[in-house]
């Protein structure tokens, strides 16, 4: 039987505002869990969970991997060759063989868009998107929104400035798709060859300039512009970029308001945002960090759905 | 010595002589004999009962892939040309991108003699403008031509020199082959999957904006005109396309061009929820295009229809979107969602809807057929315009099964297939 | 049951209350202030939410709501007592032990219920009992407080009917 969030959380655009609630709401007392002496409920004691990734990374997978052992969930690390045409299993492949260990839950990050669906759609495991190609990455969403709840309250009306390359960035989707959904005003910010050409009917307004954003938003979520996109020529450099678009002191102390600033990680210091803003007063960085454990709990504890028909068929003598 | 085949009863539609009536058509010795009202049953003749279906010169499809040589467990040249039988086809070109490249006189007669021994729709062979497709130097069209290539094509690629392209158009002008372009601009196209606009934006893929394919139609329709050559366009997509032919066409500049099925039928919303079967190039665009595609057909300004049939093995389609090969089949549909979309809708009559698929894909090509005038090829379609069938891909004589299709109710079918004066095709 | 608990307690060093989430949190939070009333003294209360340490949690179906957990120092040494509205088959108390245990180890714990209305699972026994119920299998005991459901009241109601 299927939890509030259904099987799998594969994106924030197919969930409802009162979803998205949901799991904001659960992620609070799992933070307070991560405060206790003892950081460890026994809540999913017995369940196995994959963390299948693809691409690389370190800090995602830790958060993830934190999350499940506190809830007390044993956790196998998995890190694959990325793609299906490369040499190694097909991702079909793969599927059917975690199907077959009897896995209780797959967190899967791959390089390609849709292999969170393409995966869900043939286990009957519950998945967890962790990032697919540049389509979502779900929990980094839902721990973005959560960190400007927090500081912000609700979130109706507040101005959120998305900065940076929008275009090749699953965190943005994600960003955009769940606060428009709660009612924020989202706008993205960064050089036209990195936003995508449908962005204006995402429903979030434009700024060329970060000028412009500066004096309009409540918060910023600032991007890590990648060095392959300098090579691949969207952009002539990273100095240029940091000249034009950067997120410096400079430009904040002109701000009419003081901006919250967040940033995924990892930070290239001194590209996208410089270290006094990163580091300094309005910077919840290590905050969105610390609610990336909780969010991720909440997620693992809403979507493991208990299964009442084991209960009736425990009473009928059966199983 | 075959025996005599009369086919009784049926609506003639043959746009080449300006007929559309009910009448018989009779075959013998693999030709027309006669074709009209009372024309009588010789002695010894298979009669076949046509009544209520409509029948027309045989329909050639200019644009297909048979995987033969080089990938028969996805499609060799005989299941491919009885799918073509299955959807009402008599003649189908086959496209070169094979293993090996057809780029030689000796793999252009190979296909060639596949085909005939099938025995089903006839095979036309094309040959590569360039060796090994790889378009840096141009291959031996002549010798090709002579071995039975009908039109030549780098297809799956673009000829990215426009020098090439020139060339080519200069030196088949002695042979009267078309030479046809897959319309790309690869820098543009880079790393695509489906059309560039808001279904690309979230579902979080890399598009592909219609001005790839727009900046190398108009490019190879100036050099058309430059070099008095004949250009025909593939698979055209896009509006702005559709505009520009009508442009080189208003100049009496050689260009001809084609549309596939699934671009009068489908938009971008059918990759929803990354269905691998709704991708190919070039993709499915937005309703606004489709628009065009469909009134570039009413008024004559796009010529021919064809399918860009492409089976795909199950294993490759069976995986992530990105990394899933372009291609649908789409000779047993063909039919089908052409009368669906565009006769039942009103947008082409069933005379220019028969004329793009027979009439004018022979004039076009230069190929025998096309016509059911005295004397000409025994190729013969019979299809029943309103018989509503649901499409089942398990059911394809193609071994291909990857279609968006599978489960749409479709109006219109392919009945009674004949070639040369022979039944190759019938349905149940 | 204020006095129940100071009796049992020997006095009010060291006395910890631990309302169970949700209703036991306010009769602790009322217990702390009767105490006040009576003794002068102010008795550290906290809230526990036990969800998390439910033993049926694999079969109850829709993930159920979790409540926040508020005990702000350590319980080394104290005399814990666990306040809860009804006390029935036992498990709540017994996920509340499990859950204790994992942020210390009191002195002694003591379990203190409005209501007990028999039909224990577990080994698990009640010190202080506002008042003992006789009920069968087919009913269940609802409890309403003003400061949730806006009126004091102890229902006893067939299973099948609404709340």
């Amino acid at each position: 039987m299927a939890g509030p969030l259904g099987k799998d959380l594969l994106g924030l655009a197919p969930l409802s505002a009162d979803q998205i609630r949901l799991v904001l709401d659960t992620a609070v007392p799992f933070r307070e869990i991560s405060e206790r002496a003892i950081k460890k409920v026994p809540t999913l004691r017995g369940a196995t969970i994959v963390n299948l990734f693809f691409e690389a990374s370190t800090r995602t997978r830790i958060s993830f991997e934190f999350a499940e052992k506190r809830l007390s969930a044993d956790t196998v690390n998995v890190a694959s060759a990325n793609s299906s045409v490369s040499k190694g299993e097909t991702l079909v492949d793969t599927a059917r063989n975690l199907e077959a260990m009897k896995i209780d839950m797959v967190v899967i990050r791959h390089g390609a868009s849709g292999a969170a669906q393409f995966l869900a759609e043939r286990i009957e495991s519950n998945v967890i998107n962790a990032g697919d190609g540049t389509n979502e990455h779900p929990t980094q969403g839902l721990l973005d929104i959560l960190t400007l709840r927090n500081h912000l309250g609700d979130l109706t009306g507040r101005r959120i400035c998305i900065v940076g390359d929008v275009l090749h960035s699953r965190v943005a989707r994600s960003n955009i798709w769940g606060l428009t959904k709660l009612g924020a005003e989202v706008a993205v910010c960064g050089p036209r060859s990195l936003l995508p050409n449908a962005i204006g009917e995402m429903g979030v307004t434009v700024f060329d300039r970060i000028e412009e954003a500066v004096e309009w938003a409540d918060a910023f979520n600032v991007l890590r512009l990648q060095l392959e996109r300098m090579q691949a020529g969207y952009i002539p450099s990273l100095r240029e970029y940091n000249r034009v678009y950067g997120v410096t002191r400079a430009r904040l102390e002109k701000a009419p308001r003081d901006i919250l600033i967040l940033h995924p990680g990892p930070m290239n210091r001194g590209v996208e945002i410089d270290s006094d803003v990163a580091d300094g007063p309005h910077s919840v960085i290590l905050d969105q960090v610390t609610n990336g454990v909780a969010v991720r709990m909440a997620v693992l504890y809403l979507l493991a759905g208990g299964k009442p028909e084991l209960a009736e068929a425990a009473k009928k003598g059966v199983v | 010595m075959n025996r005599d085949l009369l086919l009784r009863g049926g609506r003639i539609v043959d746009p080449s002589q300006g007929m559309d009536a009910v009448g018989d058509v009779l075959l013998r010795d693999g030709r027309v004999e006669a074709c009209g009202s009372s024309i009588g049953t010789p002695d010894g003749a298979d009669v076949i009962d046509v009544s209520g279906l409509v029948v027309t010169p045989g329909m050639i499809d200019v644009h297909i892939h048979l995987r033969e040589p080089g990938r028969e467990d996805v499609e060799t040249i005989a299941t491919g040309a009885h799918s073509a039988a299955a959807g009402g086809f008599t003649g189908v070109c086959a496209m070169p991108n094979t293993k090996p490249v057809t780029d030689n006189q000796a793999v252009v007669g190979f296909v060639k003699r596949q085909g005939e021994a099938a025995g089903f729709a006839r095979v036309y062979p094309y040959g590569a403008i360039s060796v090994g497709q790889k378009g840096e130097t141009l291959a031996e069209i002549a010798e090709m031509a002579g071995a039975g290539a009908v039109a030549f094509s780098d297809d799956g690629r673009p000829v990215e020199s426009a020098q090439l392209m020139r060339t080519a158009l200069e030196y088949a002008r002695a042979f009267n082959v078309p030479i046809a372009e897959h319309c790309e601009d690869m820098t543009l196209a880079r790393g695509g999957s489906m059309n560039e606009g808001i279904m690309s934006a979230k579902l979080g893929l890399k598009g592909i904006p219609p001005e790839a394919e727009e900046i190398y139609v108009i490019r190879d329709i100036l050099l058309a005109k430059r070099t008095g050559g004949h250009i025909h366009l593939c698979h055209l997509s896009t509006k702005g396309s559709v505009e520009l032919v009508r442009w080189g066409k208003d100049r009496g500049i050689n260009v001809t061009s084609e549309v596939c099925s699934h671009h009068i039928s489908l938009t971008e919303d059918a990759v929803e929820g990354y269905n691998t079967n709704a991708k190919m190039n070039p993709p499915l665009r937005t309703a606004a295009d489709v628009e065009a595609l469909q009134q570039g057909l009413a008024d004559g300004t796009i010529d021919l229809l064809v399918t860009d049939h492409a089976p795909h093995h199950y294993d490759e389609k069976e995986r992530e979107f990105a990394d899933a090969p372009n291609g649908i089949v789409g000779l047993e549909t063909a039919l089908g969602i052409n009368c669906t979309y565009l006769l039942h809708r009103g947008i082409m009559t069933m005379s220019q809807m028969v004329d793009a698929m027979s009439c004018k894909p022979a004039k076009v090509f230069h190929l025998p057929g096309g016509t059911l005038a005295r004397g000409s090829l025994g190729d013969v379609t019979v299809f029943d315009p309103n018989r509503i069938w649901t499409v089942d891909p398990k059911a394809f004589k193609s071994k291909g099964r990857n279609t968006p299709y599978g489960g749409h109710q479709l109006t219109g079918q392919a009945r009674l297939t004949v070639v040369g004066g022979r039944v190759v095709y019938r349905a149940d | 049951m204020a006095d129940q608990i100071v009796e049992l307690n020997a006095g009010t060093d060291n006395l910890v209350l631990v309302g169970i989430q949700r209703r036991g949190v306010q009769l602790a939070e009322r217990i702390v202030r009767i105490i006040k009333a009576q003794e002068g003294v102010d008795i550290v209360s906290g809230a526990l939410d036990i969800t998390l340490y439910r033993d049926d949690l694999q079969t109850v179906g829709p993930r159920p709501v979790v409540g926040t957990t508020r005990l702000p120092w350590t319980l080394d040494d104290q005399n814990v007592v666990i306040v809860d509205d009804v006390l029935y088959t036992g498990r709540t108390v017994r996920a509340a032990l499990d859950e204790l245990a994992d942020f210390g180890r009191p002195a002694r714990i003591a379990l203190a219920v409005l209501i007990d209305r028999g039909g224990r699972e577990l080994p698990i026994h009640a010190d202080v009992i506002g008042r003992k119920v006789e009920v069968n299998p087919g009913q269940r005991v609802d409890v309403f407080i003003e400061e949730l459901d806006g009126r004091d009241e102890v229902l006893i109601a067939d299973r099948d009917t609404e709340a």
